[in-house]
């Protein structure tokens, strides 16, 4: 078994050219997802989904006052952050997916088969990041692949490729968890304190395939403090669902009991 | 600051020009003291989205937009839910019944309730798939951590057997023996076991999501919908002709205490992530669902207890057609609750419920405005 790969997203280096959200667009054959104005900053795609996987999220704040929206004065006030399937080391879609669709590949992604999944959408509300989303037009749901077909071939994903800057890094998982540390270490020396990593190991998610640099708190590049996997509510679920049974159970008997077969 | 003012004038024209008119000069002057102050105008056909500049922050998460995914099932899925709980509950009262040596007309009736939903919920689930020509996809693998896998299992279990006892009810009403009784006692055995299933497991199919009002009620959701089912279920066959059957008014008065209790806890109950059960359309789809399977149906019931011959068998039905009801609209206000909880940025990203500067919700001058205020030497 290959080792697991990765991609280490680092918004101190994005540009956000968007070269990522086209080199997906074109190497996976996705189509266009609308054009439609946000009004959100440079942001016109709003969040990844079923056609959109790779997003350039624009993190802009409002400007301090003396200062110009955009300009190069202190302080900065728009950062960039490319966004994309977590393939989360335990994955929400791929525990829900009735199907078995959903797969783990051997870099360790997590893998929609296009020709399995049969558009029951239930991974879609199990997804703690909303990233899967179905195609009403195909009927079928649709994420990031990982380039799993570039990576057999031995080849990095295609907006890793595309990316100018090297902020999209692909490689093996631990060494970008190590690079990631290096990096943050890094600019934190040049006075960039609020840069940090955004790796939720400490939840049920247990860290994902897809970690990013971002300066600031994470929540304004819309990635959850806690994002838990929903498979850890199945125990409560389940014990309500038996009390339930129960209650159906015995209420029915006691009651025919009771009134005597009437 | 010559620059800036130069292209801000102190003051618009005391005489409009001819091809004006002074309401329109005012409307304009009026246009641009708002966006000074406030930072942004708005106006008939306007939406300026993300104006004058957009907030990313910590306080605001993302622009407001939407962290999780809405659920994508079709009308098809709460009605699903109803039909599924109404027939489990259906299923296992015809089984008691029978066993207890009911009424054959009662047993009959439960039966073809079970039946009748056992086919239904199928049809409705297939109808909801993106590709339902690939239903049997499902029937390939049994993930017990799905349970959306567990639950196909339970309806693929529920329809055969509800269906099968139901035929052999049926063709004992014309020609009794052996082999039929047992054939009914065996799947209706089995339909009764599956049928405790239909009536609890969508609970917890919704609640095991990444859905904040669902999962956040995981510990009471499949109870609530049990009971939900079982007042359906009674109701559905009490309008059938059993009126005056005492064991399916005991049950019913059951169900409308249980949904009565489940109401006031949510009622009492204030967390953000139960705000879509309360608030807008989700929120009047529920309560309304909650009054109808609860509180009036159990109003209606001893009240019916009370009447006379005459009036009582007519508040049974208004009781039961109530109950009915309410259970459609519990699934459908549930389901609706969820899409509301989805869109609701704020609880994925743990931010503050209240007072969180949304961008439909700016203060009333924004630091830019009042920047540019203070820097233009302005203060009308």
């Amino acid at each position: 078994m290959s080792a697991t790969t990765a991609f280490l997203t680092d918004s101190t280096l994005c540009i956000g050219c968007k070269a990522c959200e086209v080199a997906c667009k074109e190497w996976n054959g996705v189509a266009e997802d609308g054009l439609n104005w946000t009004g959100f900053s440079y942001d016109n795609t709003g969040a990844v989904g079923h056609s959109t996987w790779r997003h350039v999220k624009f993190v802009e704040h409002p400007p301090e006052p003396g200062y110009g929206g955009n300009s190069g004065e202190a302080p900065a006030s728009w950062t960039f952050s490319s966004d994309v399937c977590k393939h989360c080391e335990n994955a929400g879609c791929l525990e829900a997916c009735p199907t078995g669709s959903i797969v783990r590949t051997e870099f360790g992604g997590v893998y929609v088969q296009p020709d399995i999944c049969n558009g029951c959408s239930y991974c879609v509300v199990a997804c703690p990041f909303g990233v899967i989303q179905r195609n009403k037009e195909d009927g079928r749901a649709f994420k990031c692949t990982f380039c799993y077909d570039r990576q057999k071939a031995g080849l990095t994903p295609a907006c890793a490729h595309a990316c100018p800057t090297e902020s999209i890094k692909f490689g093996k998982l631990d060494d970008l968890r190590e690079e990631a540390n290096r990096r943050v270490r890094e600019l934190n020396d040049r006075g960039i304190d609020d840069a940090m990593i955004y790796d939720p190991t400490d939840t049920s998610v247990g860290g994902i395939h897809a970690i990013f640099v971002t300066r600031g708190d994470p929540k304004q590049y819309n990635l959850p403090p806690k994002p838990e996997i929903p498979t850890i509510y199945a125990k409560q679920g389940w014990r309500s669902a038996a009390i339930g049974a129960g209650i159906l159970t015995a209420g029915t008997l006691l009651a025919f009991l009771g009134g005597n077969g009437r | 600051m010559s620059a800036k003012e130069s292209s801000l004038p102190e003051r618009l024209p005391t005489e409009a020009p001819e091809f004006s008119e002074p309401s329109r000069e005012r409307r304009l002057e009026e246009v641009r003291r708002q966006a000074l102050h406030t930072g942004r105008v708005t106006g008939a056909g306007i939406r300026p989205a993300g104006s004058p500049f957009p907030i990313a922050s910590p306080e605001a998460g993302y622009y407001g937009i939407p962290l999780l995914k809405e659920p994508q099932w079709s009308w098809e899925i709460p009605v699903y839910f109803f039909a599924g709980g109404a027939a489990g509950a259906a299923a296992v009262i015809a089984e008691f019944a029978q066993m207890t040596g009911s009424k054959t007309e009662l047993v009959n009736d439960a039966r073809t309730v079970a039946a009748i939903g056992s086919l239904l919920a199928p049809a409705l689930l297939v109808a909801d798939l993106g590709m339902p020509s690939r239903f049997l996809n499902m029937l390939r693998v049994f993930k017990v951590q799905s349970p959306m896998s567990v639950g196909v299992y339970i309806v693929s279990g529920f329809g055969p057997t509800a269906t099968l006892a139901k035929m052999a009810n049926y063709l004992r009403g014309n020609h009794d023996g052996i082999l039929l009784k047992m054939i009914e006692s065996a799947s209706g055995l089995f339909s009764a076991l599956f049928g405790l299933g239909m009536a609890t497991y969508t609970g917890v199919l919704i609640g095991v999501t990444a859905i904040p009002v669902w999962n956040e009620n995981i510990d009471s959701l499949p109870t609530h919908f049990a009971l939900s089912g079982l007042g359906a279920g009674v109701s559905a066959i009490e309008l059938m002709g059993n009126e005056d059957s005492r064991a399916l008014n005991m049950l019913g008065l059951a169900a409308a205490v249980g949904e009565t209790l489940e109401g006031i806890k949510l009622e009492m109950t204030s967390k953000p992530a139960n705000e879509p059960l309360k608030k807008g359309v989700s929120g009047v789809i529920t309560r309304l669902g909650g009054l109808l399977s609860g509180p009036l149906p159990l109003a209606l019931r001893i009240a019916s207890a009370l009447a006379g011959e005459g009036n009582s068998k007519q508040l049974r039905r208004a009781a039961a057609a109530s109950t009915v009801a309410g259970s459609l609209f519990t699934r459908i206000g549930w389901v609706r609750a969820g899409h509301a909880s989805a869109r609701d940025y704020r609880l994925p990203l743990q931010l503050a419920t209240k007072s969180t500067p949304t961008v439909a919700q700016l203060p009333n001058e924004s630091k830019f405005a009042k920047a540019s205020r203070q820097a233009l030497g302005r203060h009308d």
